[in-house]
Order: structure tokens, then C-alpha cells, then sequence
């Protein structure tokens, strides 16, 4: 079973291939739809089997192949062209482009983890024979100084590793002039680790190295809960990043093709646009007629034709014919980039927000550190030894340290992340569903959010339907592809040619007909307000087709949902006036605007910010991103411009919208989830506080005391599990 | 007391030990492709050579 190798469509992928110093070259690329083990050996066979090629793996859980080829001339093209065949669309990506460095975080985070957990397990059995000593059980003085001297080899090294991150954020904190959580973390284990080298030295009892390291344990546990989270999303957007500037097939002086990566045409070149592709850069039509969708740059439902000495803008799909265009602006002066910008700045204004945890440190942390200085002189004051007094302040600080702080909220948030995850929910943050839970007014999109996206047949009678099937099955145009679904299968039309922009024409059952725009079957003058189709036989009645926009089926129910939820809601669409009147009408949404530019969006956002009001936007197409970027919290479909995707902070796959109701839903529990959690801490603290002020703690009650509240936090975030289940 | 100063060094030792072959394994890679290491596992060698 021989794969054929086809040259002339294999794209020229070289520039994406990196050399190596050993004189062999590698290629990495992002696989769409190997999601099996059978997959991935039907890949890895066939790619290794190609001649030149010395390794191809296939990473299962992101979906990229590595290729290696064993000359710095690798072919590129074949590769691809293979994967074609196998039916797996390959792009090539820049893994430069990957966020490398946030990977080194993540394995730092599990080393410090693993630090810690070893540091608290080996510190923690040297304590018990000391706990042991607590109960009055022998334990000879030189015994217990044998123990702790021991605990604080293991311990110490381990805590100073294990602490980094933290005594690093908070030292970053400080220098801003604020004090975030890691402020008393750090201050709490470095006054810990003190003490109890003093007290170590002096044969006292009261040393807490096990309790240092197992609070950056469980603390670490927290951090790397979130940092995965993060981590998880960030990896998704940086794919689409990859995906969103694959490459532009340049026709060079020499009339050959070249895919260029995006960024490296340059003005005044031409490119070929085929059918079906993404216009890449700003550009004059210099051959070829077609219909350019706009959706996703305005919003606008109709295809607008173009033909020879048009412009045309990045981002606008090619629908029907093939284009050659020169180029008129780089990638980065196109008017997508224009739009990339206004997200930015409104990506900006989200990182200002202040997350729950460090709201509640910002109350927290002024609150026990007067409360441990207030021991500490207060026992001065009532005749305690200076020692004493500053034991009794630390155990203050060990006992209510804010283990629960750091672990109540991420642990609430991977949980309820991973809820809405198996509701085809991808959450990017666990600010974003915080943001989310705070939601009061909600912003729809009309096209591709509202409805679904594509034009579907609508008022045709069955027999019209049955003649026009053939043609519109030998047709590639959308609107002929929605009536052919329509339709299910049948015969198809043959000697069909397919004029661009026109229409299509052919012979069904002998009889020459015709299947286009008005003009295209013989009548001029005619232009219905829905996007329409004509049929016509030669010399005969022209029968015609209506497609419109469908609703989604659950959208009245989840407005209708949101409604009940005491959220507030509006339509904001760059379409026409008609289509989005009739919408808001069906779905009972009293506030609407139309023909909104993406700068109009993104100033509504603004003027309902500055009202006080809180706005989730929903939408998916590039006139939508600033505002989704400018919006208090924003989602996006699975389906939409990448760029979308990425400004939103939850996407949402699947066809219905359920999804935006149930993510609030869920964000909300986890809000709550996350208070009761904030709500036992504070109880836990009030309760533990006078038990340290008046020296009842020892290293044995804050061990117990320390977990046991973690353990409370994360039972209660387990809860998760079961809310928002219908 | 003596059988203290031998037992708590090997159980340092083995907790090290332990720590020791983590980072190996974090090392190696081997929580890259969690998923694709679950497949492989079933694939049997001889399927590489027929393509």
C-alpha cells in the first residue's frame, strides 16, 4: 500500500525548517484530528518511513510531530503531503512561539513540590519521637536535641528551595509597595526556621522545622493547582498563536509557489488565494473574481463580491474563486493588527483586577501581624522572658497561617474548571471565572453566537429543492453546499462549470440548467434582502432560494436562563438593522444595536464599565475580540477566529449556547465555595489565636492544626464537583 | 541510641533516593505526553514495519 505522492499541490514548507548543527534538520507540526493510539502509529509509520526522514514522534497530548530529517535539505512537502493523504491536516508551528518559559515554571513548581513533600515527610519523623516527648514519655534531653538537630538538616535546605517562589513574589510585592499573600508566608517560614535554630541551640522544645516545610507543602500544592490551570489555557492560545500566522503562498518572480510565514511578506508582493483561505494581509486584487466573506472582520452576513482592483482586507475568507493579490501591508500594518491592538490595551485593564485571595490578604495581613506584635510586647509587658514572648508570636503566625488562603481558591477553581472542561468548557483562569461570577449584564454577538453561523435553506418547496440538488452537489459554493445538505444525497449534475461569483451551471438529466445569483439565470434588478440562491433550466422559470441565519436552537432558553439569573442582556452586532431586530424580537431581548464597527463595541464596553456595571461579553468574530478584550469577562465559541479565542477568557465548544449559562452558573458556586472556604479560615483563625497568644500551642497541636484546616479547605472545594449539576 | 545513628542516615538516604529518581523522571520527560504514552504502550513493535 504505496501512499502516491502528489508535487504539484505540496506547499513549500522550508522556511519553517530548522537546521541543527549536526547537519540534519528538524520540522515541528501541529496535527489536526490525531486524537488515538492508531493514529499516532499510522503517522509515526508512514512519516518515518519517507526517505530522508530519520525520526518522527507524535506527542499524543498536544498533537504535534516532530520530524528529523537526516539532511539540512529536508522535504518538507512530501511530509505534509503524506499527512494529507492519511487525512491529518498538518501546520507547520514555531515553537518559539510556545511559551517555553512558562513550561520551565511549571517544572520548578514540581520540583519545589517534591522538595517539599521530602523535606515534610523526613522532618515530620523525626518529630514524632519529640511529639512523643511532649506526653511525658521518656526522651532524654539529649535524645530530643539528636532529633531536632537532625530535623534541621533535612528540613532547612528544603524549606530555603522549596520557598523560593514564594519569598521571590513576595520580594517583587514589596518593592511595588504592596503586600500580596506570599508576604506573610515568607515571613512566617524565614521567622519560623529562626526560632527554631534558637531554640535548638538552647535544648528547648519548641522548634518547628516539620511545620515550615509542610507549609509550603501543601502551600506549593495550591500554587501549582493555579499555575497548571494557567498553564493548561496558555498552551491552547498558543497553539491557535501558531495557527493564526501558519503562512501566505508567495508567487515568486520565478511564477513558483513559496509559503512564506506571515510575517515575513513583504509589501508588494503577490499572493495566491484559494478558495476557502484567510485573506493574510491587506491587498489589492490584481486577478480572479470571488465573494470575500467579512463576517469575522464586521460582522455583516452577506459575502461581498470582488473582482480585479478591489481591495481587500486581512482576515476576509476567499469563498468562491481564486484571487491573486499584491500585498499592500505587512502583516503587522494590516487592518487585523489595528484590532490587535485595541486588545492588548484592553488585556491591559484586565490584569489590573485583584484576585479574591489577595483581597482577602490585603485584610488579612495587616490584621495578624498586629496581632503577632501585640503578643510579643504584650507578653513582654506581663513579665514573659523575651524568648517566651517571641515563641508565643511565631506560633501565632505558624498556627493561622494562611495555608487555607493559599489553597482554599485554586483548589475550588481546578475543580470547578474541570466541571465546565467535561461541559466542552475550556476556562483560561481561575481570575476569569472569579470575573465571571461577578457578571451582571450580558453582551451578545448576533452573528455566529446568536445563530449558528452559516446560512441554512429556508421556505422551499420540496420539489424546487429535489431539481436543484444535482448542481448544487457539483458546487463548492457555501450557499449551494447548505441547499446540497438540505437536499441529503443524490445524483449529481455533470459537464458542471463553476463561474466565480456567478454561479454554477451544468447538465441534470440532459437538460442544461443553471444554479446562481439573479443575474447569473437571466434577471436583472433583483436583490432580496436575505442572502438567495436562483435555479433556473435553460429558458424556463427561475425558481428561488432563500437562506438566512438560523438562531441557535437553545438560544431563547438560555436568555431566557440568564434572564432568570438577574442578569441583564443586549445584543451589539455589526450587522444590519433587519436581521438583528428580528433576533433580538424572537429571543424577547429588548436592547439591541446594529451596523456596530468593532471601535463602537469596544466604546459601548467602555460606557457600560464606567456605569459600574460588570459585562460578560460573548462573541467570536474579530469586530468582537477588543471588546471581548475590554469586556469584565469574556467568552467565545470554539468555532470562532482564533484571535477571539484568545481575548475570551472561557471558550466554549459544542453547538449550543447552554454553555454560557452553565458556566456562570458554575463560577458562582465556585465563588461561593471559595467565601465558605474564606469564611472557615477566618472561624479556624479566631479560635486559634488566643490558643497561641496564651502559649497552648505546641509543635504538635500547630502540625495537626495546620492540616487539619487544609484538609477542611479541600474537602469543601471538592464539593465543586456536584454544583451546578442538572 | 546507636541503631538511631545508622537508621535515621539510610532513611535520609532512601528519601533521597527517591527524590532522586522524581527528578529523573521529570527530567527525561516522561509527563510530556502522558496520553501518547498510555497509546504506546499497547502498540506492538512490529507495526512500525508496515507502512
Amino acid at each position: 500500500m504505496a501512499l502516491t505522492y502528489d508535487l504539484a499541490r505540496a506547499p513549500d514548507l522550508s522556511a519553517f525548517l530548522r537546521k541543527d548543527k549536526d547537519g540534519s534538520a528538524h520540522l515541528e507540526l501541529l496535527v489536526k484530528g490525531a486524537r488515538c493510539a492508531a493514529c499516532m502509529s499510522k503517522i509515526e509509520s508512514a512519516v518515518a518511513s519517507l526517505p530522508d526522514v530519520s525520526m518522527a514522534r507524535l506527542n499524543l497530548t498536544e498533537g504535534r510531530l516532530a520530524v528529523r530529517f537526516a539532511s539540512p535539505r529536508g522535504d518538507t512537502a512530501r511530509v505534509v503531503a503524506t499527512l494529507d493523504k492519511l487525512g491529518y491536516p498538518a501546520t507547520p508551528f514555531d515553537p518559539a512561539k510556545a511559551a517555553e518559559a512558562h513550561d520551565q515554571e511549571s517544572r520548578r513548581l514540581i520540583l519545589a513540590l517534591a522538595v517539599a513533600g521530602f523535606g515534610a515527610g523526613n522532618a515530620m519523623m523525626f518529630s514524632v519521637p519529640v511529639w512523643a516527648g511532649l506526653f511525658g514519655q521518656e526522651l532524654g534531653p539529649a535524645t530530643r536535641s539528636i532529633m531536632l538537630w537532625l530535623s534541621a538538616i533535612v528540613a532547612t535546605p528544603c524549606a530555603i528551595y522549596a520557598g523560593l517562589p514564594f519569598f521571590e513574589s513576595a520580594w517583587r510585592s514589596l518593592k511595588a509597595g504592596k503586600a500580596n499573600m506570599d508576604v506573610p508566608i515568607s515571613v512566617g517560614v524565614i521567622l519560623t526556621l529562626f526560632i527554631s535554630f534558637v531554640e535548638t541551640f538552647l535544648n528547648g522544645r519548641d522548634a518547628y522545622f516539620d511545620a515550615a516545610v509542610s507549609l509550603l507543602f501543601l502551600l506549593l500544592i495550591g500554587r501549582w493547582l493555579d499555575h497548571r490551570l494557567r498553564a493548561r489555557a496558555r498552551s491552547a492560545a498558543a497553539d491557535l498563536l501558531a495557527l493564526q500566522a501558519p503562512a501566505a503562498t508567495v508567487l515568486g518572480q520565478d511564477g513558483l509557489e513559496r509559503i512564506k510565514p506571515l510575517s515575513d511578506v513583504a509589501v508588494g508582493e503577490r499572493i495566491l488565494v484559494r478558495p476557502g483561505e484567510r485573506i493574510p494581509v491587506d491587498g489589492f486584487i490584481e486577478d480572479g473574481v470571488s465573494e470575500l466573506d467579512n463576517a469575522l472582520l464586521t460582522g455583516e452576513t452577506a459575502p461581498v463580491d470582488v473582482r480585479p482592483g478591489d481591495t481587500c482586507r486581512a482576515g476576509a475568507v476567499n469563498l468562491t474563486g481564486q484571487l491573486r493579490i499584491l500585498a499592500i501591508a505587512r502583516s503587522e500594518d494590516s487592518a487585523v493588527a489595528a484590532i490587535a491592538r485595541l486588545v492588548e490595551a484592553g488585556a491591559q485593564t484586565k490584569s489590573l483586577y485583584v484576585r479574591l485571595a489577595d483581597k482577602a490578604a490585603s485584610v488579612y495581613v495587616p490584621v495578624i501581624h498586629s496581632v503577632a506584635a501585640l503578643t510579643f510586647f504584650g507578653g513582654l509587658a506581663f513579665g514573659l522572658g523575651p524568648r517566651e514572648a517571641l515563641l508565643r508570636a511565631v506560633a501565632l503566625l505558624i498556627i493561622t497561617c494562611p495555608c487555607a488562603l493559599g489553597l482554599a481558591v485554586p483548589a475550588v477553581q481546578i475543580t470547578a474548571s474541570a466541571r465546565l472542561f467535561r461541559k466542552g468548557v475550556l476556562v483560561k483562569s481561575g481570575a476569569a471565572l472569579e470575573r465571571l461570577a461577578e457578571v451582571d449584564h450580558v453582551v451578545f454577538d448576533k452573528t455566529g453566537v446568536l445563530t449558528e453561523g452559516r446560512p441554512r435553506l429556508i421556505e422551499a418547496p420540496a420539489e424546487a429543492l429535489a431539481l436543484a440538488a444535482p448542481l448544487a452537489r457539483a458546487s463548492a459554493h457555501p450557499l449551494a453546499r447548505a441547499l446540497a445538505a438540505e437536499a441529503g444525497p443524490g445524483p449529481r449534475a455533470t459537464d458542471v462549470v463553476e463561474t466565480p461569483g456567478q454561479g454554477v451551471e451544468g447538465l441534470i438529466a440532459g437538460r442544461r440548467a443553471r444554479l446562481g445569483r439573479a443575474s447569473f439565470v437571466g434577471l436583472e434588478g433583483v436583490r432580496g434582502g436575505e442572502t438567495e440562491l436562483w435555479f433556473a433550466y435553460e429558458g424556463e422559470t427561475r425558481i428561488p432560494f432563500r437562506f438566512s441565519d438560523q438562531l441557535r436552537p437553545d438560544a431563547a432558553q438560555t436568555i431566557a436562563a440568564l434572564q432568570a439569573l438577574g442578569l441583564s442582556v443586549e445584543i451589539l452586532s455589526g450587522d444590519l438593522e433587519g436581521p438583528v431586530a428580528r433576533a433580538a424580537q424572537t429571543l424577547h431581548i429588548d436592547h439591541w444595536r446594529s451596523g456596530q464597527t468593532p471601535q463602537d463595541k469596544a466604546a459601548v464596553i467602555d460606557a457600560l464599565t464606567a456605569q459600574g456595571r460588570k459585562v460578560l461579553m460573548v462573541g467570536d468574530g474579530l469586530n468582537d475580540t477588543a471588546a471581548l478584550a475590554k469586556a469584565h469577562a469574556a467568552m467565545a465559541p470554539g468555532a470562532a477566529l482564533d484571535a477571539s479565542q484568545n481575548a475570551a477568557d472561557l471558550v466554549f465548544s459544542g453547538e449550543g449556547l447552554e454553555a454560557v449559562a452553565d458556566s456562570i452558573g458554575v463560577a458562582r458556586a465556585a465563588r461561593s465555595r471559595a467565601l465558605e472556604n474564606f469564611g472557615f479560615s477566618a472561624v479556624y483563625n479566631l479560635g486559634a489565636i488566643p490558643l497561641a497568644m496564651f502559649g497552648f500551642v505546641n509543635p504538635l497541636i500547630a502540625a495537626l492544626a495546620m492540616s487539619g484546616s487544609s484538609l477542611v479547605v479541600t474537602l469543601n472545594a471538592l464539593r465543586m464537583h456536584g454544583a451546578g449539576r442538572r | 541510641m546507636g541503631i538511631i545513628l545508622i537508621l535515621a542516615p539510610i532513611s535520609m538516604a532512601l528519601g533521597l533516593a527517591g527524590l532522586g529518581a522524581f527528578w529523573w523522571t521529570l527530567r527525561s520527560g516522561q509527563y510530556d505526553d502522558p496520553a501518547g504514552d498510555a497509546a504506546r504502550i499497547l502498540m506492538d513493535d512490529s507495526d512500525n514495519r508496515i507502512g
